[in-house]
């Protein structure tokens, strides 16, 4: 079998997918380390401070000297420390991310793999860094680590969920540009090359703002990200699972997390804003040069970057409780509501502006359970420990 | 829902955590172990005296003018209300009359330094609650600018010591009325800026409404004071309730709240920022030149025999001094009311069925300051 990269004809196949995988996982090293810095920077603004700005011209080569820092640091492991557990956790974090990769849609055409099921597989394979999670928690040896992998594993299952529905209940309405042949137009597809061109015309943030939200509140989750950072919450749990962590094995957790959110921004620019196509339609039969789509993919992806450094700094930690009956209570009852009008939209052929409708009443709900959770709760039980640990003192 | 593990067959152990004395959020060197099961705190063993200095023994070893130094270094967030409880316990002793000068100096500075340690307190809450680092900044920049205007004054940013017995060690620098209307100008938008960022968040308000309650009769039981007991609804303000200094001649309410949670003692806080922006205006109206000190004061302080309490409406609360006096130039005895020790001790009934995440923001509202617990 062979394949045609670049321009070259009749490569090997694996070698093919070497090259790719290769270019895609230095280019995300470089990508990410971007991405570091545009954070502080972007954070510095948000608190009215500079950011780094001693290391190269406006500090552009802080990363780099971050980087250069951590390899150089000694890779300490607790002499209590389950010692396969603990070493092989970050590759469990690490791999799985930058596997997500292979799917991603930078422009047209240029993906490692085109899969038919490409949404499953990410979702498929991002969720495995959870098993990452709790190994670093349980094999550190360490109160606080163990804590942090639970809150992990807890928060990690149960947002997967609401972040599946939210993809799937788009995907299932996905119009599938008619097939030559028959000439009769298809729905549904998880194929991300498909969905972005199926949103030439009007991308699909339209028809779903409710699954738009709740994909981007499960996202976040799903990053460990404020508010969702329950699992390294530095004022609780110190770092949570990575509080023993050192050097190399510690960057490289860090370079997972930027890179997973670097894919999950890909993922919402593709599913929700078109990708690589321009809104309305717009220069639609006379496709743009690969770099001015690479710009557009950018753009959109960075505003869900932009997004998440903003909720970073401006909204407090959730507890733990409250993150689960948020999930449970009110976002997955939610999606599951939307994707049934999205099966009752597809059998019965409504059309699409009931989408919309009902999304932006899912939007309102979404609004006022929150407010009613927040500004008239139910008083909290009586918590049932408190005598014996009045009794054991 | 608890599961009752007598039933079942493996025994199950609670897990000891303990947090400090290096822990990011204990604010300084306090610990706490923490017997937690799963995520609910069933028991918390507070540990204190690891910033233990001896500061009250130091003091007996040294005269009244040496003695304000290490009040500075009790309170280090609110140097000057330190200092005033201890002057005015010299004072009181040796009966020395205070220039009305000299006296809303202190209210004003004294009040600056309230407005400052209430900064610090909202930043660092903020941390504690779980913003990165925004409200940490905002509280700072306020903080900031108080401490330059102190630093113009006395010379140093933290450790003062400018207030002497019977008066101020100098004269404040002339433009200090400007200057001082123009810190309470970016304290004003301080206020909002908090008010805007953190009051209404509904995340803000989950995390803090109804955790860590402390009802009225516990609070008094266990000694609190200052905006810990107010957030309580115990209107317990001494600048109220015993008038020192010119406080009986400017008009204010003690703030109150009633729901005794986190969520109060941070809006009492807030709330107490604008009511001291408000005062300070108030003084510098009735600012009038004159002397800072009494005319005839002794080179060295020779006290009478005597005993006195004096006690202060510190940020944190009830700021005592307790001395004792058989004569000479230093105090035979101080001991140092803490109101951060006091308010600590309602910290084991405010945690205790709780998550650990709010036993965090728990210790974070009392705002302790552990060189005045420990001394």
């Amino acid at each position: 079998m062979s394949t045609e990269i670049f321009g070259f004809d009749g490569v090997n196949v694996w070698v093919d997918g070497l090259v790719r995988v290769l270019l895609i996982v230095g280019f995300m090293t470089v990508v990410v380390m971007g991405l570091i810095y545009g954070e502080r920077k972007i954070l510095a603004r948000f608190q009215q401070r500079l950011g780094p700005t001693r290391t190269g011209p406006v500090g552009l080569l802080q990363s780099v000297a971050d980087a250069l820092k951590l390899v150089g640091k000694e890779d300490l492991r607790p002499r209590n420390a389950d010692a396969w557990t603990f070493e092989l956790a970050p590759y469990l974090v690490f791999v799985p991310v930058f596997l997500g990769f292979v799917i991603v849609p930078f422009v047209l055409d240029w993906q490692v793999r085109i899969l038919e099921l490409g949404l499953l597989y990410f979702v498929a394979v991002t969720g495995i860094n959870i098993v990452g999670w709790i190994m670093a928690g349980w094999g550190s040896d360490n109160r606080y680590a163990m804590i942090g992998g639970m809150r992990a594993a807890a928060q990690g299952i149960s947002y997967e969920l609401p972040l599946v529905l939210s993809l799937l209940a788009v995907a299932m309405v996905v119009e599938v540009p008619s097939d030559s042949a028959t000439g009769e137009s298809l729905r549904g597809s998880l194929n991300l090359n498909e969905i972005i061109a199926a949103q030439a015309e009007i991308p699909n943030l339209v028809w779903q703002p409710l699954v738009l939200i709740v994909f981007f509140i499960a996202a976040l989750a799903e990053l460990n990200r404020t508010p969702f950072d329950i699992p390294v919450g530095e004022s609780e749990v110190v770092g949570g699972p990575f509080v023993e962590y050192s050097g190399i094995r510690w960057s490289m957790f860090f370079l997972a997390e930027y890179a997973a959110l670097l894919i999950m921004s890909l993922i919402f620019a593709a599913v929700f804003l078109g990708g690589w196509a321009w809104p309305a339609g717009l220069f639609q039969d006379d496709p743009w040069p690969r770099w001015a789509q690479a710009l557009l993919v950018t753009g959109k992806a960075g505003l869900f970057i932009f997004m998440v450094f903003w909720v970073r700094a401006s909204v407090p930690r959730l507890r733990i409780d409250q993150l689960m009956s948020f999930t449970w209570k009110i976002l997955l009852p939610l999606m599951f509501a939307q994707v049934l009008i999205n099966g009752l939209v597809l059998v019965y052929d409504w059309p699409e502006i009931v989408l919309t409708v009902t999304g932006l009443v899912g939007v309102l709900v979404l609004v006022m359970a929150v407010d009613r959770a927040v500004r008239h709760p139910r008083p909290r039980p009586a918590p049932a420990t408190q005598l014996e640990g009045e009794a054991a003192s | 829902m608890v599961v009752d593990t007598s039933a079942t067959e493996f025994e199950t152990q609670d897990l000891l955590l303990n947090v400090g004395p290096q822990h990011p959020s204990t604010h300084g060197v306090f610990r706490m172990v923490l017997e937690i099961d799963g995520e609910l705190v069933k028991d918390l063993v507070p540990y204190i005296g690891y910033l233990h200095r001896g500061a009250e023994k130091l003091c007996e070893n040294n005269d009244f003018r040496q003695g304000i130094g290490y009040m500075d270094r009790t309170e280090y967030l609110a140097a000057h209300n330190a200092e005033l409880s201890y002057v005015m316990a010299v004072e009181a002793l040796a009966e020395i009359e205070v220039p009305e000068r000299a006296q809303w100096i202190r209210m004003i500075l004294c009040e600056l330094n309230r407005i400052s340690s209430h900064f610090m307190f909202l930043g660092a809450f903020g941390v504690d609650v779980g913003v990165f680092g925004t409200p940490f900044i905002y509280g700072w920049r306020e903080r900031e600018r108080i401490i330059d205007l102190f630093e113009e004054i006395s010379g140093d940013r933290m450790m003062f010591a400018y207030f002497r017995a019977g008066g101020l060690a100098w004269e404040v620098p002339l433009n200090f009325p400007e200057r001082v209307r123009e810190v309470l100008e970016s304290a004003r938008q301080g206020v909002k800026d908090f008010d805007g960022l953190l009051t209404q968040n509904e995340i803000f308000i989950a995390r803090t409404k109804n955790v860590g309650v402390i009802t009225a009769d516990d609070a008094i039981e266990m000694g609190m004071s200052g905006p810990t007991i107010r957030a309580s609804g115990v209107p317990l303000d001494l600048r109220k309730t015993e008038p020192y200094l010119q406080y009986d001649q400017i008009s204010f309410e003690t703030i109150t709240a009633d729901g005794g949670d986190v969520f109060d003692r941070y809006l009492v806080r807030l709330q107490e920022i604008s009511q001291s922006i408000d005062l300070i205006e108030q003084c510098l109206e009735r600012l009038e030149d004159g002397p800072i000190m009494p005319e005839k004061m002794p080179r060295m302080l020779r006290l009478p025999e005597g005993e006195v309490y004096i006690r202060t409406e510190a940020p944190r609360g009830e700021y005592g001094i307790y001395m004792v006096s058989k004569g000479g130039n230093k105090p035979h005895r101080l001991k140092v009311r803490s109101a951060c020790l006091s308010n600590l001790q309602a910290l084991k009934q405010m945690c205790v069925g709780q998550y650990v995440a709010d036993a965090i923001i728990v210790l974070g509202s009392i705002d302790i300051v552990l060189s005045e617990v420990d001394r």
